[in-house]
């Protein structure tokens, strides 16, 4: 349970994390929360020779709220976006997503850009990533990109990050006015993975009518899988029918069994998660909408 | 093997400062037990699960055996031993789980005071079911945990009762540590 031994870097700047990852190419493995990673070297299933740690370079330390976005530095830790009001203003859905994430303890030190990068089909945070349309932010010694959440994960733990590349931000899309949001999981024990989970995003008309829907769940496939349940809204736009909306998620799931769960009894609760995730966000929406007409 | 490379770190802990030359893999718990010989953290699982190592990092609860040594530079670190009075004396936290005997074994103990430690910092008079919550990442096998639940209340109220004690003539709480953690 010790890790093998590694170089250790202590970088003060982007540019010098980025020439320390350019010059160590496969070897190098950037160092965050480490809440993954270092109980995967103590387990010895990673070892890496480099590991640059990025905990020291003050200008990963941000959380921006802007009209349009949230956006989130490498080392914010998952503890202070849950607790950042302007945050939950402009996207309630992270901290109903953050509040899930292991426990408190681990959510101080763990960050929300290494959960995205470390890409377990089990975790929260790139189900938020993917419903809200956010987009990482990738850099090179000599280049910059963004990759869209549909990309990123590319499979379990596997994410679209290349050796040599920092994710330096990821940035989540603020919903339209009208919509509402929610995040349900069920674990065996509190703080534990999830055998299922799902967030929800809906958004309304002025009739507090549900006008477009979609969600995202998480321990049921690869990585979050995104399924877009709008055409299972029920005529009026007072919620949704029900099976079809199991047809749209059946369609796109894998529910594996596990200690935990039979494929079944996921799929149930993939059925039931996604019911109760919808009406809680369309609950929501409609509570924001009365708020704002009050306004 | 060839003598590991060591690196230069610095943090406090226990409002004491201390300069360390270790390997980059020494876990924060190792460093703690056996550089510094502060024995009260007890390791547990080793990989985060237990919550046993819990320590204070600039006075968050953190799980020690899920961080390295060398990233905590600058870092005010608190451990068990750090949870009493000024005067060296139980702590609040420390008094309430002998109160309502709210270990049999100990080994989870440390990390319970740590943890409980830090959230009625920020919580001071939490209901049982926030409690709960906040202990929820800390495991236990011998008590059941009703009496750890009700420790956390019952240091509410002891510190409730000492920062009453310590209010100055015009009414200010004062600005003294009770815990000794730092601030």
């Amino acid at each position: 349970m010790k890790p093998s031994p590694f170089t250790y870097h202590r970088p003060r700047s982007i540019d010098e994390a980025l020439a320390m990852l350019s010059a160590h190419g496969d070897a190098g493995k950037v160092l965050a929360g480490g809440q993954s990673l270092v109980p995967l070297m103590s387990m010895r299933l990673a070892a890496p020779a480099d590991l640059i740690d990025i905990n020291h370079i003050a200008e990963l330390d941000s959380v921006d709220v802007t009209d349009s976005h949230v956006r989130v530095g490498a080392i914010a830790r998952h503890s202070r976006l849950e607790a950042d009001q302007a945050v939950y203003d402009a996207i309630p859905l992270l901290r109903q997503g953050l509040v899930n994430v292991a426990h408190p303890t681990i959510r101080n030190r763990g960050t929300t850009v290494g959960s995205l990068v470390h890409a377990d089909p089990a975790a929260e945070m790139p189900a938020v990533l993917t419903l809200l349309d956010g987009v990482v932010e990738l850099r090179t010694a000599n280049d910059t990109r963004e990759v869209a959440a549909a990309d990123f994960f590319e499979g379990p733990m596997q994410s679209a990050i290349r050796p040599g590349e920092l994710a330096v931000a990821a940035s989540f899309v603020r919903p339209p006015r009208g919509s509402g949001s929610a995040f349900l999981e069920l674990s065996r024990r509190q703080g534990d993975y999830a055998m299922c989970g799902v967030g929800a995003l809906v958004t309304t008309d002025d009739e507090n009518a549900i006008t477009s829907a979609r969600v995202a769940l998480i321990s049921v496939g690869d990585g979050p899988v995104l399924v877009e349940v709008t055409e299972a809204i029920s005529g009026s736009g007072g919620g949704f029918d029900e099976p079809a909306l199991r047809d749209l998620v059946d369609e796109r799931i894998e529910a594996e069994p596990d200690i935990h769960a039979s494929a079944e009894y996921r799929r149930h609760l993939a059925h039931v998660l996604t019911l109760r995730a919808l009406d809680e966000a369309h609950q929501r929406a409609r509570r924001a909408g009365r708020r704002h007409r009050v306004a | 093997m060839a003598t590991e490379t060591l690196v230069h770190v610095s943090f406090h802990v226990n409002g004491t400062l201390h300069e360390l030359e270790l390997p980059a893999r020494r876990l924060l718990s190792d460093a703690l037990r056996h550089d510094l010989k502060l024995t009260g953290t007890h390791v547990g699982c080793e990989h985060g699960v237990c919550g046993a190592c819990t320590v204070l990092v600039d006075r968050a609860p953190v799980r020690s055996c899920l961080v390295f040594a060398v990233s905590l530079e600058g870092a005010r670190i608190t451990t068990v031993e750090g949870c009493c009075t000024d005067g060296g004396d139980m702590g609040p936290v420390q008094q309430a789980f002998q109160d309502c005997h709210a270990l049999q074994c100990g080994f989870c103990t440390p990390g319970f005071i740590t943890t409980i430690t830090a959230y009625l910092a920020q919580n001071a008079d939490p209901t049982a079911e926030e409690a709960r919550e906040a202990i929820s990442g800390n495991l236990c096998r011998c008590t059941g945990y009703q009496n750890i639940v009700a420790a956390v209340q019952r240091a509410a109220a002891l510190r409730k009762a000492t920062d009453r004690t310590r209010r100055d003539p015009s009414g200010e709480v004062s600005t003294g540590s009770t815990t000794g953690v730092e601030s």
